[in-house]
């Protein structure tokens, strides 16, 4: 056991944390130092360009090779820009879903000509890719999705029809991964192809609405009789093999959902931030409730928890242990922590804590956590089914 | 960066396992239960089905291996490890539920006597299994296996001036003195198979090992407990696993309902993040870390709420099978409650946490 970092890592933090506070205190300046959420039309247009200083810098996807646009660090180091990144106050990626969900699957199925198309434009913010997954009636249940691809050979493509729902950033998007049946009357995981698709084909028609905390970050997505030819993207737009899509889907969700998405970094920085934010409140005479002081470290070890269980993650990946299926504890755990040191702030704040803030906009976030990248209720059955080993229904 | 063990430490951990899993069945916890009314004129320790004299093996077996003198130096006769080697020892007797102080005797008592440079010349016996130590840290005066201990140790905290961590030989502190005698008085407790005494009047003896010896013991037994918390915790989960997996209700296994899949599931994920701040705070220890003090609490908050967790889980989702003394569950359900509470409960602990990170 070692838990210390070497000359080369904290060289690379060093050089993050200098580079991160002189660009994030740039961008702020280009935008009259008034930064809107990245969910909102006027936002994701300040985000994006947040996205290419960070591709120009070499920082948006640092762990990727560099040919494809990374600078191929290492895991560990990864890990060491993300805290860094989220201690200097970097905004939430609006490039996640592309390189933080859709990147692990191309890079696992991706052919040579696909990996050397899609990666490199989704690094650079050329390419914006939102998640077709859920639709109206496949959300927990996703097996039971209905979009359908109907192969027409005469045009040499697909056609799609159905609708796809709760679309993060889809009105911004340029982009959908999905699934969808392209096996007439297949049921549940058969019969799935995992397919790229063009937001503007005809026949596709993208709505934005409103979350519940105003955001427009969510979309539902039509498609009536979208035509989608197999050269919309070079390598083409099945990724891994027709009638494979469950488990092309299900492959990386394992291994990059628990701890990419949503790196300890994140929440170590809100950690702290919550310290700073007692500190300020206690500093006042009966500023506090003194029972707060316990809810504060519980949720600072809780955020030190997830640090050290993904160091450990992260040991064992390398050392070909793979976490598997047990990465549902960790999508449970950082999901009830963010609510926590959420809801922990605002009790700090108390009579203010209803006004908009960081911290009010923050809950409002948290509190879809337990929601997206399958719900709580759904990760809690596959760690009891897969990990314990409890009988399935 | 390598969080994980050697092979030689998974090696030695899967030893101990085998040793217990063989020496240290239910029925050897169950043996440790006097068989006695207790002061509510309850019988709890009915139904033993072992013998006494395999609870004394288990300790001998323990000390052959060498275990007992995990924390001592090779020069002082023992293995002369480190707290990352035996965190995970002390786990596996906390998922036995070792009726032993192992965690007074080998993470605390021996190795600051090996570092004040054994004054009682007690080590070798504590080594060779012939003796065995408790250690009492503050705010306590229940000396677990009080009937068993004969070098006793009483850890102090003292504020204000002259502020630290004080350690002392306490003499004459158990009803008849200072030798192993089962005629001192147990006191009744949850967790009768801990044998408390209550320690009576005592006299100190002097001070051993510096102000930093004494604070480094305190995290012995707090780091030691925290583990034995995740053992025990993890025993409890695998008992319910095993039995939800064969409970019929409803013609279906009740493994098999969503309810009882969430309240194990969780149950599992805070001993899944209990356990990395556990072996985080053995290498703080063992590398001497400014933070070391602060870690074992986190471990100790962490490992005290996450097994407590537990037994709760796996009481409910056995059922009213679970609450009767001749099923093995509550042997582990009380000792978790116990260990949460010894060498500091979580409450305390995250002060000491608050303290540290300046709130």
């Amino acid at each position: 056991m070692d838990l210390t970092w070497s000359p080369d890592e904290e060289a690379f933090r060093a050089d993050a944390r200098a580079w991160l506070e002189a660009e994030l205190h740039r961008w702020r300046d280009r935008h009259d130092d008034r930064i809107l959420s990245g969910d909102t039309v006027e936002g994701f247009a300040q985000h994006l360009d947040w996205e290419r200083t960070l591709f120009d810098g070499g920082y948006a996807v640092v762990s990727w090779p560099t040919e494809l646009g990374g600078r191929g660090a290492s895991r560990w180091e990864w890990l060491i820009f993300e805290e860094e990144y989220y201690r200097a106050g970097g905004p939430q990626r609006v490039t996640q879903n592309g390189i933080f969900l859709l990147a692990p699957t191309v890079f696992e199925f991706g052919t040579a000509e696909q990996q050397a198309h899609i990666l490199p434009r989704m690094a650079s913010a050329q390419d914006l890719w939102c998640q077709g997954w859920s639709e109206p009636n496949a959300g927990s249940d996703l097996a039971s999705l209905t979009c359908k691809a109907t192969r027409d050979d005469d045009r040499g493509g697909w056609v799609l029809d159905g609708q796809k729902t709760w679309t993060t950033r889809g009105a911004f998007c340029t982009h959908l991964f999905g699934l969808f049946r392209t096996e007439p009357g297949s049921e549940r995981h058969k019969g799935l192809t995992y397919l790229l698709v063009p937001l503007d084909l005809p026949g596709t028609t993208v709505r934005g609405f409103g979350r519940l905390d105003g955001d427009e970050g969510f979309a539902e997505v039509f498609f009536d009789g979208t035509f989608l030819p197999d050269d919309a993207l070079p390598g083409g737009v099945v990724l891994g093999d027709v009638g494979q899509g469950w488990s092309v889907a299900m492959a990386t969700t394992s291994s990059e959902r628990g701890l990419t998405l949503r790196s300890p970094g994140r929440f170590t920085a809100t950690a702290d931030r919550l310290l700073d934010l007692y500190r300020s409140h206690a500093a006042v005479p009966d500023g506090i409730d003194p029972g707060l002081r316990d809810r504060v470290v519980q949720a600072w070890m809780e955020a030190e928890a997830y640090r050290l269980q993904t160091l450990q993650t992260v040991t064992d990946d390398a050392e070909g242990r793979s976490a598997g299926a047990a990465s549902s504890f960790v999508k449970l755990w950082w999901s009830e922590l963010d609510v926590k040191l959420h809801e922990t702030a605002l009790d700090i704040l108390g009579a203010d804590a209803e006004l908009d803030g960081a911290w009010s906009k923050g809950w409002q976030f948290a509190l879809s956590g337990p929601i997206y990248a399958g719900t709580n209720e759904i990760q809690r059955n596959i760690a009891a089914e897969r990990v314990l080993g409890l009988p399935r229904k | 960066m390598r969080f994980a063990f050697t092979d030689d430490q998974l090696a030695f951990r899967d030893a101990v396992r085998d040793l217990l899993a063989k020496e240290c069945p239910p029925e050897v916890v169950r043996a440790a239960w006097p068989d006695e009314t207790d002061v509510f004129g309850a019988r709890k320790g009915e139904g033993a089905r072992a013998d006494a004299a395999k609870v004394d093996a288990v300790w001998s077996a323990l000390a052959e291996m060498g275990v007992l003198g995990v924390g001592v130096s090779e020069a002082g006769g023992g293995l002369g490890m480190t707290e990352v080697d035996w965190v995970l020892l002390a786990e596996e007797t906390g998922y036995a539920a070792l009726p032993h102080p192992f965690v007074e005797t080998a993470c605390v008592v021996a190795p600051l006597l090996d570092g004040a440079g054994d004054p009682h010349g007690v080590l070798a016996e504590l080594l060779d299994g012939t003796r065995q130590a408790g250690a009492v840290p503050p705010g306590s005066t229940n000396v677990a296996w009080g009937d068993a201990v004969t070098y006793l140790v009483l850890l102090e905290h003292q504020h204000g001036a002259g502020t630290g961590w004080v350690a002392r030989r306490v003499e004459r502190g158990l009803a008849v003195g200072d030798t192993n005698h089962h005629r001192r008085t147990l006191v009744d407790a949850v967790d009768a198979g801990r044998h408390l005494v209550r320690l009576g009047a005592w006299q100190a003896g002097d001070e051993l090992g510096s102000v930093d010896d004494a604070a480094t013991a305190f995290d012995h037994g707090a780091l030691g407990t925290a583990a034995q918390l995740v053992g025990v915790g993890r025993r409890l989960l695998d008992l319910t696993v095993a039995y939800v997996g064969e409970r019929k209700q409803f013609g279906v296994p009740i493994g098999s309902q969503q309810a009882v899949k969430h309240h194990l599931a969780d149950a599992a994920m805070k001993l899944r993040f209990a356990a990395p701040a556990v072996y985080a705070a053995s290498w703080s220890m063992a590398t001497g870390a400014p933070t070391a003090s602060r870690d074992v609490s986190t471990a100790k908050a962490l490992a005290s709420d996450a097994a407590r967790f537990a037994a709760r889980q796996a009481l409910q989702c056995h059922g009213a099978i679970g609450y009767t003394v001749e099923y093995d569950l509550h042997l582990y359900l009380k000792r978790a409650e116990a260990l949460a509470r010894t060498w500091g409960d979580a409450a305390w602990h995250r002060r000491r946490v608050a303290t540290a990170l300046g709130i």
